[in-house]
């Protein structure tokens, strides 16, 4: 079969999917106090994932990204499985979260708390959630 | 917590460590030295009670567990489940130090071995140091679980797996019907603690479910000590690793039935049912299991049987002894009191000597390559060490002195001779069975005791039939036989030290009235003089060497009873059975169309949520705090069902799927409107990915096939469809009219104090309500999975049958 000319939407899609993981990582961060949050910013992040393997080769996309999504669905309930031991640890109950304010060079008076770890574990199961039924079912042919 | 919660604990965080170690040190150094620390540290704690328990104490601990529901993870130990402790760990540590010897550290997958082992052992022991019978209960399938997958260690084979799910289907049974019967002894009583239901049991005799009870609970523990007719798993659970079967399958698991029944019988017994269900059961699976011990030729299945056999004679004596409940003290009480220390002390010869003669059938399994007895022979000179001890433990199971054996057996004749005596229970008529099956039963216990000893060790060696050149086994293999045979010898010369320390606390805990030191006296002595049991145990003697050395002339007479008429069989018939009908039944609406599976989903929507609807009258409108309706929200209405009219009536489905895409921004257009930035965000990117997937399944979806089944599906569909509109936006209307829960605005006022955030939203999903997003994460990964899984297998399962046949 011959290849499909795709010169304007690799173009295109290439700095596409650069803006939007960016975008998904700013939402990602800004969840605390605005708009956003793991959720959203692991969705976000796998549109751009799903863009990319849209506009390539599923085999092409895969060697550069040798990622198992199912694999980082796993790591994103473990950590946030364990920022929720953390609490017990610490004598509190299951899932207690904490926060506290650090002077950081460079980025000065910074909040820092344990929710957003928290955060983490859910982009990652989200991204590894959504990515692995996309391609299990896109590879599917 | 306290050391002894700990010490049941041990085992199951021994298990998580076990991997780890074997990574490590193997092929260096077996794993099983490391697990061998468990059982031993434990039995060592152990052996510090004894003192405390033949005082007549016990130790009561207790931790809260699910404190809302009454559940307790209490800890009790008294002298019957210090028994079962020490056996447990004894016995497990044995057998561990033996596996050493029997599985290669290069061939075998040595870290599941132990870790079932250990889970096992952990298991065991929460069984019988729980006071709470929900708690027990848990216990009581973890075992299950873990024989289940003990006897399919050697998974590949298929007999390993059909023993495996044999034993699972019968004792899972067994422990759900005795679930049932727990509970139904919790509502007699309102609590779930052992001791405090045996302090009600006056109050439960006239109850209609006191009956029930007992039965279910029976069924619980004749499915787990392999009593008949229940019995036919534990043969074919001999798959598992020999080391496996001498611990649950003879010393440990099965005997967790007995256990139940002795805990249970301050409870039920006394009364007649108990009696005659429990030692009747027990009589007949002992002339059972000894009928059928002789006619194998696999030492192990023989082994199995006589197992059955042995379990029998104990729960048999078991239930003799709960005659003397009824008649509370005195001369008639203490006298089938006795039964049940003859019960408890049978309990432990029998982990003795059983516990040796299965170690040396390993033994002579892993040095010849075989364990049937028609190609063993003459191994007396080859194996001396084994032969010793085979005649150590075949002679105590036979009941001969000097061993252990023979003291339980005489007590045993002595217990039947007392119950034919019996003048309550109608026993003045049927009582004279007992003895004669006992007798019975004995004569065949004695041959297949020397076909054990004799077809393997004596005759003709025939080394052409083996794979091996055969020699005596490692010293490390035969030192827990060894142990376990010199106990044998030493109960003998012992007893009564034994019966201080250890049988009469555990008598006293089955029978509450002897439950202080002193108050009975039984001595265990090897010599009465001439009475009925010696005769007794000499026409065993000779009518069984009678019969052993004639058994090539009768033994065709078992070829006699037909396959057909077994219980094997009608397991086998039955699980068949139930196979193709649930996979007809399945087939008849598991039809393949995702349109029929809607259908039903949306059907059990409609009557659940609508039933419930209507049944709990909670449609309920509150107009009152409605705001005005504005020109954008009216054109986005009108949008919005131009859109999904649209997805209606579409020729094409990739219409249908811009359409039902166009719904989705709309609707996270409302969410603009409504000033909610973080849901129209999370619906716009779900949109974007949902379109994606949606184009992905593109490929794979069928033609539309509207005008097939267009007259036949269409009313159905559209009943259907506007039900479950109507019920959503009923339900919907009915969430703003109700008002049961304080509002979550507090939580919105509050989240920068108590979250250290702005966004309420994610204040919200991560830290207020986080175990709800953590479960809901874990459910997507199963769900990815999931798909996964079908997705793939699919694919490589094609071709394949479904079923195995």
């Amino acid at each position: 079969m011959k290849e499909p000319n795709d010169i304007i939407l690799h173009a295109v899609i290439k700095v596409a999917v650069v803006i939007i993981l960016t975008f998904s990582i700013n939402l990602f961060f800004s969840g605390h106090h605005n708009p956003g949050g793991g959720f959203i910013g692991g969705l976000g992040f796998s549109a751009a994932l799903t863009l990319l393997f849209l506009a390539f080769d599923i085999e092409t996309v895969r060697q550069n990204i040798p990622v198992d999504f199912k694999v980082l669905t796993a790591i994103g309930v473990l950590i946030a499985v364990f920022t929720g031991v953390g609490g017990i640890v610490f004598g509190e109950p299951f899932l207690t979260q904490a926060f506290d304010y650090f002077d950081i060079p460079v980025f000065g008076k910074t909040e820092l708390a344990t929710a957003v770890l928290f955060d983490v574990g859910v982009a990652l199961a989200v991204i590894g959630t959504s990515m692995s039924i996309i391609l299990s079912i896109g590879d599917d042919h | 917590m306290s050391w002894l919660h700990i010490m049941v604990l041990v085992p199951f965080l021994f298990a998580i460590i076990v991997p780890v170690i074997y990574r490590m040190v193997t092929p260096r150094i077996h794993t099983g030295w490391f697990v061998l620390i468990v059982p031993s540290v434990i039995f060592l704690y152990l052996l510090k009670y004894i003192p405390i328990v033949s005082n007549g104490d016990s130790v009561f601990i207790s931790v809260p567990w699910i404190p809302s529901f009454g559940i307790n993870y209490t800890t009790y130990i008294d002298g019957l489940s210090l028994v079962f402790g020490l056996l447990i760990t004894g016995i497990g540590a044995l057998v561990v130090l033996y596996s050493i010897y029997y599985l290669s550290k290069l061939k075998e997958s040595l870290h599941n071995f132990y870790i079932y082992l250990l889970l096992f052992m952990g298991a065991m022991l929460g069984l019988v140091f729980s006071d709470n019978i929900l708690v027990l209960y848990v216990f009581w399938e973890l075992t299950s679980i873990s024989s289940f997958l003990l006897i399919a260690y050697w998974y590949q084979r298929e007999k390993s797996r059909y023993g495996a799910q044999k034993s699972m289907n019968i004792t899972i049974f067994g422990g759900l019907a005795m679930l049932a019967g727990f509970i139904m002894l919790s509502m007699m009583t309102e609590t779930f603690s052992i001791r405090e239901i045996i302090n009600q049991t006056d109050s439960i005799y006239e109850h209609s479910l006191f009956l029930p009870a007992m039965i279910l609970l029976l069924i619980g523990a004749f499915t787990k000590s392999a009593q008949f007719p229940f019995s036919i798993w534990l043969p074919d659970a001999m798959e598992a690793p020999t080391p496996i079967s001498a611990y649950l399958h003879s010393a440990t698991m099965v005997k967790a039935g007995i256990y139940l029944v002795a805990r249970m019988t301050p409870i039920f017994g006394g009364t007649a049912e108990w009696f005659w269900l429990v030692s009747s059961a027990g009589l007949v699976t002992l002339l059972y299991g000894s009928l059928n011990a002789v006619k194998q030729t696999d030492l192990k299945a023989l082994l199995a049987y006589s197992t059955i056999s042995q379990l029998g004679l104990i729960m048999s004596l078991l239930g003799m002894g709960s005659a003397s409940l009824y008649y509370g003290r005195g001369d008639e009480a203490s006298m089938y009191a006795a039964a049940v220390l003859a019960a408890i002390f049978h309990l432990i010869n029998h982990s003795t000597f059983k516990g040796s003669l299965f170690m040396v059938v390993g033994i002579i399994d892993h040095e010849t390559g075989t364990r049937d007895i028609r190609r063993l022979g003459g191994l007396m000179h080859l194996m001396p060490i084994s032969f010793t001890l085979a005649i150590i433990g075949g002679f105590s199971m036979a009941g001969l002195p000097p061993f252990n054996g023979f003291l339980s057996k005489e007590m045993f004749f002595t217990a039947v001779l007392n119950a034919s005596d019996m003048s309550i229970f109608s026993m003045e008529s049927l009582g004279v069975i007992f003895p004669v099956i006992a007798w019975a039963a004995s004569v065949f216990t004695f041959i297949y005791s020397m076909i054990i000893i004799f077809k393997t060790f004596t005759g003709k060696y025939k080394p052409k039939k083996l794979e091996k050149a055969v020699h005596e086994a490692p010293v490390g293999m035969l030192v827990p036989p060894v142990i376990l045979s010199s106990l044998v010898i030493i109960i003998f010369f012992f007893p009564n030290v034994l019966s201080q320390y250890i049988l009469k606390p555990a008598m006293g805990a089955v029978l509450p009235a002897y439950s202080q030191p002193g108050e009975i006296e039984i001595k265990i002595s090897a010599w009465h003089g001439w009475n009925a049991e010696l005769f007794m145990t000499i026409g065993v003697v000779g009518a069984g060497a009678l019969l052993y050395l004639y058994l090539k002339k009768w033994i065709g007479i078992y070829s006699i009873y037909p396959y057909s008429m077994t219980f094997n069989n009608f397991y086998n018939q039955g699980l068949g059975k139930m196979e193709d009908m649930s996979f007809s039944l399945t087939k008849r609406y598991m039809t393949g169309y995702i349109r029929d599976y809607f259908v039903y989903i949306f059907t059990f929507l409609i009557i659940i949520v609508g039933g419930s609807l209507f049944y709990f009258d909670g449609a309920a409108f509150d107009a009152s705090n409605n705001a005005p309706v504005s020109i954008y929200e009216g054109v986005l209405i009108i949008s919005m069902l131009t859109a999904a009219l649209t997805v209606l009536f579409s020729k094409s489905r990739l219409t249908a799927i811009v359409a039902v895409g166009a719904l989705g921004y709309l609707v996270s257009l409302f969410f603009v409107i409504f000033r909610a930035p973080d849901l129209a965000l999370t619906q716009l990117v779900v949109e974007t990915v949902t379109t994606a997937l949606f184009l992905l399944c593109f490929y794979h979806l069928p033609e539309m096939r509207r005008k097939a089944e267009r007259v036949k599906f269409r009313m159905t569909n559209l009943v259907i469809s506007i039900g479950v509109g109507a019920i959503v936006a009923i339900l919907a209307l009915s969430a703003n009219g109700t008002r049961l829960f304080k509002p979550i605005a507090y939580y919105y006022e509050n989240s920068y104090e108590l979250a250290g955030a702005r966004n309420i939203v994610n204040a919200i999903l991560v830290d207020f309500r986080g175990i709800d997003t953590m479960l809901e994460i874990f459910v997507l990964g199963i769900a990815s999975l999931g798909v996964y899984t079908l997705v793939k297998l699919r694919i490589s399962g094609r071709g394949k049958s479904e079923r195995a046949k």
